[in-house]
């Protein structure tokens, strides 16, 4: 299963490595990034893969929730078939 | 690769414009339940619906984590009671109820439809005790809702139940006068009434479909609203074509869901309802659509058309988006539930003459609407006759839901909480009805009824 994982908030060193620790530790691959700053405001798309090692799904999505909420910025980790189904024919 | 405009619109739809999957509903067949004895009736009720809907509700919120997206209710639709407790009582019909509502408690879900009733030829003495306890059985429980198909194209519409029906909803209103005529808000009188729809309060689960079925419900008017705002300068073709589009993203999340639950729960998926379902939520109003399509006001002249545009644009969209459309598809107008038809009945320019109107080009009905507590029977029945011949007419669904509000008269506003909303009372007219009504018998089905 492929995650989407959004982070937009207010720009700040280390978010992206912030993101990419946790992804480590809990055996969350990333596939693909793509950040930009407009203004102080920060934005990232990441596409990352669940392998057969990785934490479960709910356990992903809290600590990347939490992660956002303890650094004020909004994360969601989505199941990649919502874009998929909604944006693809 | 996914554009990442894609991944930041479908968030900011979920995020900003109240999308959401208004309801999982999982229809339950309660035919191998049947027993002449009520207390083991009840019982095979209990458990069945434990058994089959226990993991409804974390199922759905399993699926709202997984994907991102808020799915707003889950919910069970049951066999018509009439159907499964012929020759009953009264008071045994109550009995069900009060288990319905058990069953409800126990899986955590907030609404159960199909305390139901199909009368539109005739009426059995099982059908006549489950309408005679609709009041009671609404008064002593809290999350089943009751329903009354009195009328389809085949059959004509039967008079004697329309008027029959005037008399249980104002003593449902009165029996609920202390939460402001609730039990009324839990009751529709139906003509062509769908087999599966989801959306409560009308849902039940039809004699035609299987065991067991996840039918699925999705929303948005706050996504259409947002895309039209987005083309101020469009022409008419143009936003037929954007509410299109609209239309086909917010389906395909829904078959997505639809898919999924179907899957984790091991039933059988049967359809996804294309309605745009409004919220009381500043944002969620399909009232507004109307409005940024040009119209000072909901309910002003122009009204019926650019519903008429609406709710054809957001069928051609859906259907290709899922495999199986169903239940009521069209969009709704419950004035409770809409921050924009509430503004309009409230300022006096959407009446109940004009929202008769409009219910000719959408889904479903008279939705919604508080009346004076002190209108007649007869006169509900005769909102109801007009209504229900519109849909008889043109072979549609059309419904009733009308609170005549105890104790309350126009400029009086009755609330009733949560989704379910706060309504102005709206004025009806004085002049009887009652010869009308209190003649019986059945109107005749329409010519068009006759396509063999």
């Amino acid at each position: 299963m492929r995650l989407v994982i959004t982070v937009v908030g207010k720009d700040r060193v280390g978010i992206v490595s912030d993101i990419a620790s946790i992804c480590k530790e809990l055996h969350v691959n990333i596939m693909d990034i793509t950040q930009k700053v407009f203004d102080d405001m920060f934005a990232m798309v990441m596409l990352a893969q669940m392998t057969d090692s990785s934490a479960p799904f709910e356990t992903v999505a809290d600590r990347l929730e939490k992660c956002g909420d303890d650094a004020g910025l909004k994360i969601h980790t989505m199941h990649e078939d919502i874009f998929n189904s909604m944006h693809r024919i | 690769m996914l554009e990442i405009n894609d991944i930041l619109e479908t968030i900011s739809m979920i995020d900003k414009q109240h999308l959401d999957i208004r309801t999982v509903t999982m229809g339950i067949s309660l035919f191998d339940c049947v027993s002449e004895d009520t207390g083991r009736l009840c019982d095979n009720i209990y458990d069945k619906i434990t058994r089959l809907a226990g993991n409804l509700v974390q199922t759905g919120e399993d699926i709202s984590r997984q994907y991102g997206i808020p799915i707003i209710h889950k919910r069970v639709a049951v066999t018509p009671v009439s159907l499964v407790a012929r020759g009953m009582s009264p008071d045994d019909m109550v009995k069900i109820a009060k288990t319905l509502d058990r069953a409800a408690d126990s899986c955590g879900i907030n609404f159960i439809g199909g305390y139901s009733a199909l009368v539109h030829k005739g009426m059995t003495a099982g059908e006549r005790s489950l309408i005679e306890s609709i009041p009671q059985a609404l008064t002593e429980t809290n999350s089943v809702c009751s329903s009354v198909n009195v009328a389809t194209t085949k059959a004509g519409i039967n008079l004697d139940a329309v008027g029959l029906m005037g008399n249980i909803i104002k003593k449902t209103a009165y029996l609920t006068r202390n939460d402001g005529s609730i039990g009324c808000a839990k009751l529709v009188v139906f003509a062509n009434v769908p087999e599966d729809n989801p959306f409560m309060a009308g849902a039940f689960h039809g004699v035609g479909e299987g065991d067991c079925v996840i039918n699925v419900g999705v929303s948005g008017p706050g996504v259409v609203s947002h895309a039209l705002k987005k083309a101020p300068n469009a022409n008419i073709t143009e936003i037929a074509d954007i509410i299109k589009k609209t239309a086909f993203k917010i389906t395909r999340m829904g078959q997505l869901v639809a898919a999924e639950a179907s899957r984790r729960l091991d039933v059988p998926f049967g359809i996804v309802d294309l309605s745009l379902a409004p919220t009381p939520a500043i944002g969620d109003s399909v009232a507004h659509i109307l409005e940024e399509m040009g119209l000072e006001r909901c309910g002003t002249h122009g009204t019926t058309a650019c519903l008429a545009l609406l709710n054809d644009a957001v069928k051609k969209g859906g259907a290709m988006a899922s495999s199986h459309v169903g239940g009521l598809s069209g969009a709704f107008i419950p004035v409770s539930e809409d921050a924009g038809m509430i503004d309009a009945a409230k300022c006096g320019t959407l009446t109940l003459d004009k929202l008769e109107a409009m219910t000719a080009v959408c889904s479903v009905g008279l939705d919604m609407i508080a009346v004076p507590g002190d209108t007649s029977a007869e006169t509900i029945s005769a909102i109801i006759a007009d209504e229900i011949s519109i849909g008889v007419i043109n072979n549609k669904t059309t419904a009733v839901r009308l609170i005549p509000a105890y104790g309350k008269t126009v400029g009086d506003e009755v609330s009733f909480g949560g989704l379910l909303g706060s309504a102005p009372v709206m004025p009806v007219h004085s002049e009887s009805s009652e010869k009308f009504i209190l003649r019986g018998g059945r109107i005749p089905a329409p010519q068009n009824a006759l396509r063999n």
